[in-house]
């Protein structure tokens, strides 16, 4: 007994270990690259007006931060991905159900959805600015137009995975087609709609940050044309890092929530 | 008396590009009120596809299905249908599942919920009523299966194999469960497999199909002298050998001619 607790134990501890060394690592890692970057810049080895420095940044930070709005850029790129990305959740939801309610219309659209999922949406959003006009409504359309297509495929694919004979129990039981999908397909979809989610957050960022380049006059992405415009290579590398955080902090929102499911 | 369930001159194709697959060939028999009957045959010979047509979810290209003299429909909702594996749904704890089919049918009823948790408690489930289906054994895994049905108080019931995918211990033990459970609720019962033994165990008559196309090449009257038979207790009968030896012989000879 004592010896089984002792072997559990150990294989415990060792797993515990191995996660923090990861950890560890990683922070190493990090804070090294941080630590090469700055002295690569003091010492000259790289050009610091084109590279920019670990210190220019943090200063950057606070001189945006007090000086240029900083918060109002990243709050309009943020709530443009938070409105694309449940926009992108409720249109993925709805347009599969209605693909898997009438097959036919499925099997018509599908080579639309097959060209539209693979066309780079960049080469969209000319047009929607142009359709639409240069403001939030069109961002955020473009954000959209980078998930959409792929999603409801993905979707749609899953739903036809949902097994026959689950189905066929429905039916046993007396239901029509309706309950196959609100008592077997869209539950047993969950799982994938939730992977799903996972790769749109960063997709609507994408869109989004593309809709900027040429269409607004704030958000990140403005920001990025507008620094590399005027060569402010400190901000427009800023940007980039604030983008890189908000992609992380974005995943893991959804990943919080996929395990509250569980 | 009118029997329960009669199936008339029914034939059945499966149709593909490729061409037409004619199963079922003018099969004909009948189940009274209260008998368990089994029908075994060689595997392919479109078992299942009579259930499928008897509770209604296809329709016969010839001939008539009866159910207490009326014709099934679409959905016929008196018919009550196992399925080969339990099919019990992991979002759904195992209450929520043995009340899916009142929930379609819309009959959530006082009285029925109280029959379905009577059943729960009977049939040894009650402590696992807010239990995931992966929490249970196979066993009881199709116990809860069985009170889904039963809840919607069918009066005839299709088994389709629903042990098949059990290991050989469970799948003796669960036959015999399940076969105590029918009687005691004395319910109407169809069993479709390709266990001989388990077919004699079970049922008061067997039919022996043939192969594609399938007709009723026999039917035996299974009478073993044995006071209590439970499907266990029947394996040790001492005309259990016999029913085996004939039937056996009896699908020996389909595969030759």
């Amino acid at each position: 007994m004592s010896g089984k607790l002792k072997g559990q134990e150990a294989y415990q501890r060792n797993y515990m270990l191995r996660r923090k060394k990861i950890q560890v690592t990683r922070i190493l890692l990090f804070v090294v690259f941080l630590m090469i970057w700055q002295s690569a810049s003091d010492l000259g080895w790289i050009d610091s007006f084109i590279f920019s420095s670990p210190t220019e940044l943090v200063g950057t930070f606070f001189d945006m931060y007090h000086h240029h709005d900083l918060m109002r850029h990243i709050g309009v790129t943020l709530l443009e991905t938070l409105a694309s990305f449940a926009l992108v959740g409720v249109v993925t939801v709805l347009v599969s159900v209605l693909l898997w309610s009438f097959p036919a219309v499925s099997e018509i659209l599908e080579p639309c959805l097959v060209i539209l999922n693979a066309l780079p949406k960049s080469a969209l959003a000319p047009l929607l600015i142009v359709w639409l006009g240069a403001n939030q409504r069109t961002i955020i359309l473009a954000g959209m137009s980078v998930a959409v297509f792929g999603s409801i495929m993905n979707l749609s694919q899953g739903f036809g995975e949902v097994s026959k004979d689950k189905m066929k129990l429905i039916y046993t039981l007396g239901g029509n087609r309706r309950q196959v999908l609100t008592k077997v397909v869209l539950p047993a979809s969950v799982p994938y709609l939730i992977s799903i989610l996972k790769v749109d957050i960063g997709l609507c960022l994408v869109g989004v940050v593309i809709g900027e380049f040429i269409g607004a006059r704030e958000g990140l992405g403005y920001l990025i044309i507008y620094s590399s415009q005027v060569f402010k290579l400190s901000w427009l590398l800023l940007s980039i890092v604030l983008l890189c955080i908000m992609a992380m902090v974005l995943y893991q929102l959804i990943c919080l929530v996929q395990k509250r499911k569980k | 008396m009118q029997p329960l369930l009669e199936v008339e001159d029914v034939s059945f194709s499966y149709h593909s590009m490729s061409g037409e697959t004619p199963v079922l060939s003018h099969v004909s028999f009948k189940i009274e009120e209260g008998e368990f009957v089994a029908v075994v045959g060689p595997s392919g010979c479109g078992k299942s596809t009579i259930l499928n047509l008897i509770s209604g979810l296809i329709k016969p290209e010839s001939g008539e299905i009866r159910l207490n003299q009326q014709q099934v429909e679409q959905g016929a909702l008196q018919v009550g249908y196992m399925l080969q594996k339990d099919h019990l749904f992991e979002w759904r704890t195992i209450y929520e599942n043995v009340i899916l089919g009142l929930e379609i049918q819309k009959k959530l009823t006082p009285r029925r919920l109280e029959r379905v948790k009577e059943m729960l408690v009977q049939y040894g489930l009650s402590a696992f009523e807010k239990a995931r289906p992966s929490q249970l054994s196979g066993g009881m895994r199709q116990r809860a299966a069985l009170i889904r049905t039963l809840a919607l108080d069918p009066s005839l019931l299709l088994l389709d194999e629903p042990f098949s995918a059990l290991d050989y211990q469970t799948r003796l033990s669960v036959a015999d469960d399940i076969g105590k459970i029918l009687k005691k609720e004395k319910k109407t019962a169809l069993l479709v497999t390709h266990d001989i033994s388990e077919a004699i165990s079970m049922a008061d008559r067997v039919y022996v199909l043939s192969r594609r196309p399938t007709s009723v090449r026999s039917a035996i009257d299974i009478q073993l002298d044995i006071p209590d038979r439970t499907p266990l207790a029947a394996r040790n009968a001492p005309g259990f050998k016999y029913y085996f030896n004939l039937i056996w012989k009896e699908l020996c000879d389909e595969r030759e001619t």
